[in-house]
């Protein structure tokens, strides 16, 4: 079995007296998608940002393809090579690109970062082309695209490091439903060309069904159920995912009893 | 994010209403001064310092066509070559002290922390001395000269920009993208310079705008007491002082000029920079 | 869900009628609302659908006139009888004040954080009405307990409650002023799923207890599907399909609505692809001629390109109206129960 692309083990924080992320492990193998589900306030973006670096743990490590990610890059080459681990795509794509910078200049300032030798307009054109955008919206400002567009620019932008995970952080939830299949589609097809590892944070199941193979649900900074996501939402075993699981709307849905179900704890 | 207003001192807010007639023609006003003042040595009908006393306090004429100061010196040479000086000094100000206050504020807003409350701290006992006491001691103690009121002016500006530049840098780096580009690899001074500096400067240099007003008036005023600007260098504020004894003696045409020139750039430059601190605002939504 | 209503109450006339609403903005190509019709009863939950752009947000917003600078609107809206686009701004007031209310999407921007909840809930009334001070306390009470919370929040500060708790006080607020009509603008978006249930909970409670109208905005198909009596889809300022619940899920006939269907992410499909709609939605300066949904759907024809579609009934079923050319085509496609 090959290395697995991301090992989290033990991983706590805690701000005050709330423990916002409290002993959470899990593996991501390589090449796989894992799902981290939750309410707000469950821990699951903090663990993310953890693993990305944003956030420092107080206890338990991140290991990206067997190596451990220190708490601080010291100097830039363990700066580029910490980013080229981990990269993240953020929540509301209007606000996660520089207002002003244009596409084209935004990746051509990654590649020149990372990959100084490469041919910047070849490969400028290529993760256009691979995230749907056309050479027409290379030379545009973010505030001339739509969101859907932008969100492809955000990929395209954390493509560009070649990471080992990609970290997806409610990625899809600003976007419209039909702009929204677009984006998991092309997260699809991604994976399966490149080999890329997802680890993908997000409230709403029905995308944790379209997109992950594997998924752990967590409350109040805990991990109540892990396991295949089919299994977890088919036959979940522990009552806060069967109330999560509940909780989404559908015709002959009762939402009644899930107010009625929180309050029994 | 809170939006970031700059500061303003209260008077000019009001007449900005007036539309964007007023910004046009305040923004003519601000070229052709500094026109003016860059072409004087070539506008100038008579040398300014050249004294012709048998004509003292002489009205308009073809020769003068804004008359002759109490020392028999010709107004409009004065004024033309005095608006050098007079943009000048504010220039010195508003350049100095956006420089430091920008590099000031980033590192407290972008570090924060121990360096934060050591420049914000520090930077608010500027605040609280005056700053033309500041700088009536800094000529005293270096004597005349320009070089002396525009350092401290700069010094009791500086405050005003590092404190903007420091709320501005606070707002921008919670927004996500600069999280993407430390997420990219970036360092932390290249994300700041590279993606937040740009993104604030507008405001910033809308602020220095409006600063440009009130640093001429300071520097006018520090004139007016004799402080700075050594005596016989053509400067707006020194002829208000030199024509006091002319209008005592019924011919203000040499005090009221200077003091209108001083008037008229002020407000041109708090119109102008107004103008943009409003449309950088409206951008940002 | 869906609970029994009284047919009484669905007889009387409607709370909020909108005929034949179009409303242009300054500098664009076409209206942003294009002909909407679009009505609620007493007691009766609408949902209106819609992608963002689509017109969803302005048409409930339009309801108490809150229109964008230099908007022009052309048509009736009628709430509770009063005719809203031509109201003195007085009885503009007091229609904004009691007769319908409004929910926000984030109810922390909707909230003065410097003030306690009780003086937020009792403003309205102590202003409009002259109610004493003691009086609209007790009512707000009164109104938190309807909504399931303590009377003691009176004294607490937004910052001390969480998301859910306080979309809650908003609706208690919307009920101070015992609306006829509730406006829902994305109430529960911004909410995890658990509280956004309760919400639901909470809202559908209501409309039975004091026969409220409920529109409901809302981006999302599952949730209205879930929640409402009639669902009417939005989509480039145009109402394109409106039915009931239960038969706009199960056999949608606009392919727009069918095709929204298919690109969202199911609990109960099996894994894989999504049916994405490609394209984006027709831009605001850009005219319209045709259907709005032409280049986006797979079954245009020529037709599709030149007219305009009507909203006709389908055949055999009045309640169920739909802007297409083809909407028979669709027949017997199985959509999702």
């Amino acid at each position: 079995m090959p290395e697995p692309a991301l090992v989290v083990t033990g991983l706590s924080r805690s701000y005050g007296t709330v423990r916002a992320v409290d002993d959470v492990t899990f593996t991501l193998p390589s090449g796989g998608s894992l799902g981290i589900v939750g309410a707000s306030g469950s821990g699951k973006t903090t663990t993310a940002r953890i693993v990305v670096g944003l956030e420092h743990a107080d206890a338990g490590e991140v290991v990206v393809r067997g190596r451990r990610r220190g708490d601080r890059a010291r100097g830039r080459a363990a700066r580029l090579a910490r980013a080229r681990e981990v990269q993240m795509v953020f929540q509301d794509p209007y606000l996660s690109l520089d207002p002003r910078v244009s596409v084209d200049a935004l990746l051509r300032e990654t590649l020149r970062l990372h990959f100084p030798r490469v041919d910047r307009s070849r490969r400028t054109a290529e993760l256009l082309d691979q995230v749907g955008l056309g050479t027409r919206a290379a030379g545009a400002l973010p505030r001339q695209l739509s969101g859907g567009q932008r969100q492809r620019v955000a990929i395209a932008r954390a493509l560009a490091v070649e990471p080992a995970v990609l970290v997806l952080d409610e990625a899809v939830a600003a976007l419209d439903v039909s702009v929204q299949a677009q984006i998991l589609n092309l997260l699809a097809d991604i994976r399966a060309q490149t080999g890329i590892s997802y680890l993908f944070i997000t409230h709403d199941l029905g995308v944790v069904r379209c997109v992950t193979d594997d998924v752990v649900v967590m409350r109040q900074g805990r991990i109540v159920e892990s396991g295949g996501t089919t299994q977890v939402l088919d036959s979940p075993q522990h009552p806060y995912t069967r109330l999560l699981l509940d909780s989404v709307p559908r015709p002959g849905w009762d939402p009644r009893a899930i107010a009625t179900a929180r309050r029994t704890p | 994010m809170t939006a970031v207003v700059p500061l303003r001192r209260p008077g000019f807010a009001r007449i900005r209403t007036a539309g964007a007639p007023l910004y046009l023609l305040c923004l003519t006003a601000v070229t052709l001064l500094v026109l003016a003042a860059l072409l004087a040595p070539w506008l100038v009908p008579a040398d300014p310092n050249a004294v012709d006393l048998g004509n003292a306090l002489a009205g308009p004429s073809v020769g003068h066509p804004f008359g002759i100061d109490a020392s028999g010196r010709d107004t409009l040479s004065r004024l033309l070559v005095g608006a050098r000086t007079s943009l000048l000094g504010p220039l010195g100000v508003v350049a100095f002290s956006t420089l430091t206050g920008v590099v000031v504020g980033a590192l407290a807003g972008w570090r924060g922390g121990w360096l934060d409350s050591v420049l914000s701290r520090s930077t608010e006992l500027v605040f609280a001395f005056p700053g033309m006491l500041l700088a009536i001691l800094i000529v005293s103690v270096y004597g005349e000269g320009l070089m002396a009121p525009v350092l401290a002016l700069a010094v009791a500006y500086l405050p005003y920009v590092s404190r903007l530049t420091r709320s501005l840098v606070l707002a921008e780096r919670e927004r996500p993208y600069v999280s993407a580009s430390l997420v990219q690899g970036q360092s932390g001074f290249q994300v700041c310079l590279r993606h937040v500096l740009p993104n604030i400067a507008p405001v910033v240099l809308a602020q220095s705008t409006i600063n440009f007003g009130y640093a001429l008036i300071d520097l006018a005023g520090l004139s007016f007491l004799g402080l700075g600007v050594p005596a016989l260098t053509p400067d707006w504020g020194r002829m208000v002082f030199d024509g006091q004894t002319a209008v005592q003696e019924g011919y203000p045409l040499s005090a009221i000029l200077p003091c209108a020139a001083i008037v008229l750039t002020v407000v041109a430059f708090n119109v102008v920079g107004e103008h943009w601190a409003d449309r950088v605002a409206r951008r940002d939504r | 869900m869906s609970a029994p209503v009284s047919p009484a109450l669905l007889d009387t006339a409607p709370v909020l009628d909108i005929r034949g609403l179009r409303l242009r903005l300054p500098r664009t190509a076409r209206p942003v609302l294009d002909g909407v019709d679009l009505t609620v009863s007493a007691g009766e939950t609408v949902a209106l659908v819609g992608e963002s752009g689509s017109g969803k947000t302005l048409t409930s917003r339009s309801v108490l006139r809150l229109l964008p600078p230099g908007a022009v609107a052309e048509g009736r809206i009628s709430v509770a009888g009063a005719d809203v686009l031509t109201l003195t701004p007085r009885q503009l007031r007091t229609l904004r004040a009691g007769t319908a209310a409004m929910i926000f999407q984030d109810p922390r921007a909707a909230i003065n954080p410097l003030r306690r909840i009780g003086d937020f809930l009792t403003e309205s009334l102590r202003l409009n009405t002259k109610t004493p001070t003691a009086a609209a306390e007790a009512r707000a009470g009164a109104m938190l307990e309807a909504v399931g919370l303590p009377p003691a929040l009176l004294r607490r500060y937004p910052s001390q409650v969480s998301g859910g708790m306080l979309q809650r006080v908003m609706i208690a607020a919307a009920l101070m002023g015992e609306p006829a009509l509730l406006l829902a603008d994305e109430a529960t978006t911004a909410l995890d799923v658990i509280s956004q249930a309760e919400i639901v909970a909470l809202l559908a409670d209501l409309r039975t207890r004091f026969g409220t109208g409920l529109l409901f905005v809302t981006h999302d198909l599952g949730l209205a599907a879930a929640l409402s009596d009639r669902v009417c889809v939005m989509y480039a300022g145009r109402i394109v399909e409106s039915a009931p619940a239960g038969a706009l899920f199960a056999r949608p006939r606009h392919p727009y609505t069918a095709a929204l269907l298919a690109a969202t992410p199911r609990l109960d499909a099996p894994q894989g692809r999504l049916d994405a709609i490609e394209g984006q939605p027709p831009d605001l300066r850009t005219e319209l001629t045709g259907c709005p949904f032409a280049p986006r759907c797979a079954s245009a024809t020529d037709v599709c390109f030149e007219r305009t579609p009507a909203a006709d009934a389908v055949p055999g079923d009045p309640a169920h109206l739909v802007s297409c050319h083809h909407g028979d085509r669709l027949e017997g496609s199985t959509g999702h129960a």
